[in-house]
């Protein structure tokens, strides 16, 4: 009999789970630049689906639950990137406040 | 060709279901060679490595839990998650 | 009689609409978050170190959103009416997609085909993966836990829960899409869509059909 001895929180086939909700919905503009960015980093050579994943799982169960599905993928996707050496961390909190300060909208600050 | 999927527990990034580990199937089709994703996942290249779609009964999975003992599952295993039964 | 023609038809109420008369962008007017102010950095770095630019960026976005379950379907269409088509899609389906001239990229797609016998039905236990390069991006719930958990152990009450109830004789063969493929199920043609055009049947094909939850029906 096989012992579930290290079953990671995402390998979820078989787990007891509730009713399958429906769900979708029309993709934003932002989330869509998200999607673009994984496949052109990807692409570029800086980042792979495995690496998007890996990040993915290593942020944990938590994380699936309260982050949206973009959400995460850009939070991935920015580890990634500062692993690749494409960005840096120092860069990314300079840009990001810069960003902040264009507006309190995603328009005004795009 | 009837295979096993190793009860391996390794940590890392892994893309053999925890629910197959151990389970026994028969082979379905070879489908080739392909980047390791345990390698990739963190930027390592090794060899490519053979992919087998392995299909398996309900009943072989579940036991008494299956809906229909002979339903199946079908799932893509890199060749070095098997050994010989 | 000439027609009073106006480029913007304006509802004067301005019910949901700015004052221009012109209804929100919603994305672009929603509170800033954390993540998408992220989102708008690693773009804008990432150009400015000439990683990627920004017309590859919206060049990606069109090439995502042009694909769509519609795709899919005509695939389907097609190989409901040409014998060949579907023996040479059951073969290799992304060569097959491609020589309908669908721009799937690299994806490995295998097609799946539901017979009297047989029911197919696909998910990813381990993420999301869906074959986005044909259907487009996949839907809410197939990302969702109980999809993923459940699917595997239970798929026929999952399918129940779709509304697709199975005879017991036919088998359910669930594909746990665990690395490269990506699958299309292949739907029966259903016996009252015999005799319409390949263009008539696309719209008998449903997304949920080709992901196996569901089966093809007639258009509302």
């Amino acid at each position: 009999m096989t012992e579930f001895f290290g079953k990671r929180w995402h390998d979820m086939g078989g787990d007891p789970a509730g009713p399958i909700t429906p769900e979708e919905h029309d993709f934003a503009l932002w989330e869509k630049r998200v999607d673009a960015l994984m496949v052109l980093t990807s692409a570029a050579g800086l980042m792979t689906t495995d690496s998007l994943r890996r990040v993915l799982e290593d942020m944990g169960a938590d994380a699936y639950e309260t982050m949206t599905y973009y959400e995460r993928w850009i939070a991935s996707i920015a580890q990634n990137m500062v692993e690749a050496g494409a960005v840096t961390t120092e860069e990314l909190g300079a840009k990001m406040a810069e960003v902040r300060a264009r507006g309190a909208t995603y328009g005004a600050a795009s | 060709m009837k295979v096993r999927i190793k009860s391996h527990w390794p940590p890392g990034h892994i893309r053999t279901p925890a629910y197959l580990r151990g389970k026994i199937g028969q082979i379905e089709r070879r489908i080739g060679l392909f980047n390791n994703p345990e390698e990739t996942a963190y930027r390592q290249t090794g060899p490519q490595r053979e992919l087998v779609r392995v299909r398996f009964r309900m009943a072989d999975i579940w036991g008494a839990r299956a809906e229909r003992g002979e339903d199946v599952i079908e799932a893509e295993i890199y060749a070095h998650w098997l050994e010989p039964v | 009689m000439p027609h009073d023609h106006h480029d913007h038809e304006h509802d004067h109420s301005h019910d949901g609409l700015s004052p221009s008369g012109h209804p929100y962008r919603a994305d672009n007017d929603t509170d800033l978050s954390y993540w998408q102010a992220m989102e708008i950095a690693l773009r804008e770095l990432l150009i400015e170190k000439g990683h990627l630019t920004a017309a590859q960026i919206h060049a990606q976005i069109n090439a995502m959103d042009s694909r769509s379950p519609a795709n899919g379907a005509r695939v389907v269409a097609r190989a409901w009416v040409d014998p060949e088509f579907k023996a040479a899609l059951l073969a290799d389906a992304g060569a097959a997609s491609r020589a309908m001239g669908f721009d799937i990229g690299p994806m490995h797609l295998i097609a799946l085909e539901n017979t009297k016998e047989v029911h197919n039905v696909v998910v990813c236990t381990l993420c999301s993966c869906y074959p986005r390069n044909l259907l487009g991006l996949p839907p809410d719930w197939y990302k969702s836990r109980a999809y993923r958990s459940r699917t595997v152990i239970e798929p026929r009450k999952v399918l129940s829960e779709f509304g697709l109830e199975l005879p017991e004789q036919m088998q359910v063969r669930v594909h746990d899409s665990t690395a490269d493929m990506r699958y299309i199920v292949l739907p029966a043609q259903p016996e009252a869509s015999l005799g319409l055009t390949e263009e008539e049947l696309a719209a008998w094909v449903t997304r949920d059909s080709m992901i196996g939850v569901g089966l093809p029906q007639a258009p509302q």
